[in-house]
């Protein structure tokens, strides 16, 4: 009997409404940058293609455990219960957002709803999250820290760093890689060994001798069996584990970096833009996690076609009034730049 | 004779003559030479155009190794920020090698990186950290701040012996200038004035030059004459330059995109006021960033900015401390 076994009903209506909400606000996302030019600044990057893999996973949590993603970071407070219009408000650098406006797209943060806070230099998350599960271990709070990073961040130093002291520490923590397939806009057969080699890149685990699987990312509850197992190791004191979640990006690395005046914007996704595989890119598109895991609820008898709309208006409403709170709310007061330097 | 051209295209074109002069050159970085259809790749092959995963230590480490057997690599690092991953490289491996064999070895490297992205980057991408680089001997750093000054100082870069971090200002990318046709290098540790003027001097990098001659451009209105000097070159830093032009117009302000505290403009002052003491006719005033981080919202991101219209109260402070002290 697999872990997903045991879900009921209302735990995959959860799951199937919580990866429609990040699918819904990273299209709206998008959409800003065509309807409202120049309303998002900076470099915006976003993770639809990952539901499945965020949602599978953060499902096996237990109340209170933290969550440490790396600076594609939208999806992850959004299922911790940030609300979206905050979370909205801030990619739009205005005074409600979850951080005053002072952080953005990459440096979001809301540790009332567990989540301490993600940086934009890849890698050094991975170190903070062992940190965090150090707090954990240290006050004895039974807490397994989840920790999200791309295969781009597998190649830091930090990675393996950490890998190595968590798992001499035996740190409750869950290393999630999560490869979609790029490194920004390079293709992971370009800069990963284990891919070059044809093996997964969860054997990266095996240098540090703790767990390694590599699963398949866009089914929600194949993640859950594996990361279930992973965390349940970590809360019992058995140390880290790595967990290898294939899917795919479906947008670009992140929004095209223009100069101003030259507004921002999205580019198509490097696989057709950067190498011309349109195939491929077509082929992942007919993947989605998202349209697969309806299909699965409706045939289970877990949700029927209307109830299943519903769900989807009422996604789709609650991001429409997402946007509207973010355009909204107002601009930061300028001299509040001076604030929060120093604790 | 010269061509006009983009200041992003500038360093590009300096690389790639670079590159055809001298076969020792490599450039690496990531997310760059990935497929058979880049231009560089084409020009100059796999082994010396190299697409890198994102592993700085390993980049930068594996540069100073090459150049200490005779490569001359360039790495592009794209953000300045990612090379603070791998700074005991920058700061205390590349400069460091050729004083401690005791002149027996040389570090040929140029660390690539563009910096001070003022455009909503926030707090881990908008930095300028050439205070951290300045201060570090057996390093030298270059911030060009038009298309013929980031050419010039490209290929001296490159030629140069020594470990070079060249910072290129990102929101100077895409402006146009002419470049000098044929082999143009500009020694590093050599200062331009950039429009002369007799009532006071102000220093200023990068995008900060351009903002202090559009400052100078509207005090001239009002017939105030400034001189504006852009040092070029951090490390080494021309002070004599610098001096000079203070001793002629005995007063000066110093512009920085960096926050104030440790500043290059704080450094400048330093010079100022142990070689050119007695010429000031009024102190020396700075215009820098806020001692903050660089904040994500616009409003927040202006305020901690220094600009045009800083800069042009701070000149007007400056010519109103001589008024009222004669």
């Amino acid at each position: 009997m697999r872990p997903s076994d045991r879900l009921g009903k209302s735990e995959l209506v959860w799951m199937w409404t919580q990866m429609l909400r990040v699918r819904e606000f990273e299209e709206r996302v998008k959409r800003t940058f065509v309807e409202h030019p120049g309303v998002l600044r900076g470099h915006t990057h976003l993770g639809d293609g990952a539901e499945a893999s965020i949602i599978g996973a953060l499902a096996t949590r237990n109340p209170g455990d933290p969550v440490m993603p790396s600076y594609r970071c939208h999806g992850y407070p959004l299922v911790l219960g940030t609300p979206s219009k905050n979370i909205m408000a801030e990619l739009y650098g205005r005074r409600d957002g979850i951080c005053n406006g002072f952080g953005g797209s990459m440096h979001l943060a809301d540790p009332a709803h567990d989540f301490p806070g993600a940086t934009g230099i890849i890698g050094a998350g991975i170190a903070h999250a062992a940190g965090v599960a150090l707090t954990a271990q240290v006050k004895k709070t039974s807490q397994v820290v989840y920790s999200f990073f791309g295969d781009g961040a597998s190649k830091q130093g930090a990675f393996h760093e950490t890998l190595n002291i968590a798992a001499v520490w035996k740190l409750p923590v869950v290393f999630i890689l999560e490869n979609n397939a790029y490194q920004a806009y390079t293709h992971v057969s370009l800069e990963d060994a284990n891919h070059v080699a044809g093996e997964p890149l969860s054997n990266k685990a095996h240098a540090y001798s703790i767990p390694g699987v590599s699963v398949d990312g866009t089914d929600p509850l194949e993640v859950y069996d594996e990361v279930k197992q992973a965390a349940d190791r970590a809360r019992t004191g058995q140390g880290p584990s790595l967990i290898e979640s294939k899917f795919y990006r479906f947008s670009a690395h992140g929004n095209a970096i223009t100069v101003p005046p030259v507004p921002t914007q999205f580019p198509k996704h490097e696989s057709v833009e950067v190498y011309g595989r349109k195939t491929e890119y077509e082929a992942a598109k007919g993947n989605d996690p998202i349209v697969k895991f309806r299909r699965q609820v409706i045939e289970r008898s877990v949700l029927s076609e209307p109830e299943a709309r519903d769900i989807e208006n009422e996604v789709r409403a609650e991001m429409e009034e997402a946007v509207r709170f973010g355009l909204a709310s107002p601009l930061p007061v300028p001299e509040d730049a001076l604030k929060y330097v120093y604790a | 004779m010269g061509k006009e051209m983009m200041y992003g295209e500038a360093i590009a074109t300096a690389i790639i003559e670079e590159m055809q002069r001298d076969p020792s050159v490599v450039f690496y970085g990531q997310n760059m030479g990935m497929t058979e259809r880049d231009p560089m790749l084409k020009m100059f092959g796999k082994d010396r155009i190299r697409v890198t995963p994102i592993s700085e230590t390993a980049e930068l480490g594996i540069a100073v190794g090459a150049a200490l057997t005779g490569l001359r690599p360039i790495v592009e690092l794209w953000m300045s920020e990612f090379m603070l991953v791998a700074f005991d490289q920058v700061l205390n491996e590349a400069p460091r090698l050729r004083y401690m064999s005791g002149g027996q070895v040389k570090v040929p490297v140029v660390f690539k990186a563009g910096y001070g992205f003022a455009a909503g980057w926030a707090g881990q991408h908008s930095n300028c950290l050439y205070h951290l680089l300045m201060g570090t001997p057996g390093l030298k750093v270059a911030l060009p701040s038009t298309a013929a000054d980031a050419k010039g100082l490209m290929k001296a870069a490159i030629r140069d012996d020594n470990p070079v971090v060249f910072l290129q200002h990102f929101l100077l990318t895409l402006e146009k200038g002419e470049v000098p046709d044929g082999d143009h290098v500009i020694p590093l540790g050599v200062a331009e004035v950039k429009r002369p003027g007799t009532d006071l001097t102000i220093v200023a990098t990068g995008w900060m030059v351009q903002k202090s001659l559009a400052a100078a451009a509207q005090l001239e209105e009002e017939g105030i004459d400034a001189e504006v000097i852009d040092p070029r070159t951090l490390a080494p830093l021309d002070v004599n330059t610098i001096v000079e032009s203070v001793k002629k117009t005995g007063r000066v302000v110093l512009v920085d995109q960096a926050p104030r505290h440790a500043s290059a403009a704080i450094t400048v002052a330093g010079e100022i006021a142990e070689h050119a003491f007695s010429f000031l006719k009024a102190p020396v005033r700075l215009v820098t960033a806020e001692d903050t981080p660089v904040p994500f919202s616009e409003p927040l991101e202006s305020f901690v900015l220094p600009n045009e219209n800083k800069i042009i109260q701070a000149v007007k402070s400056v010519l109103a401390k001589h008024a009222a002290t004669v």
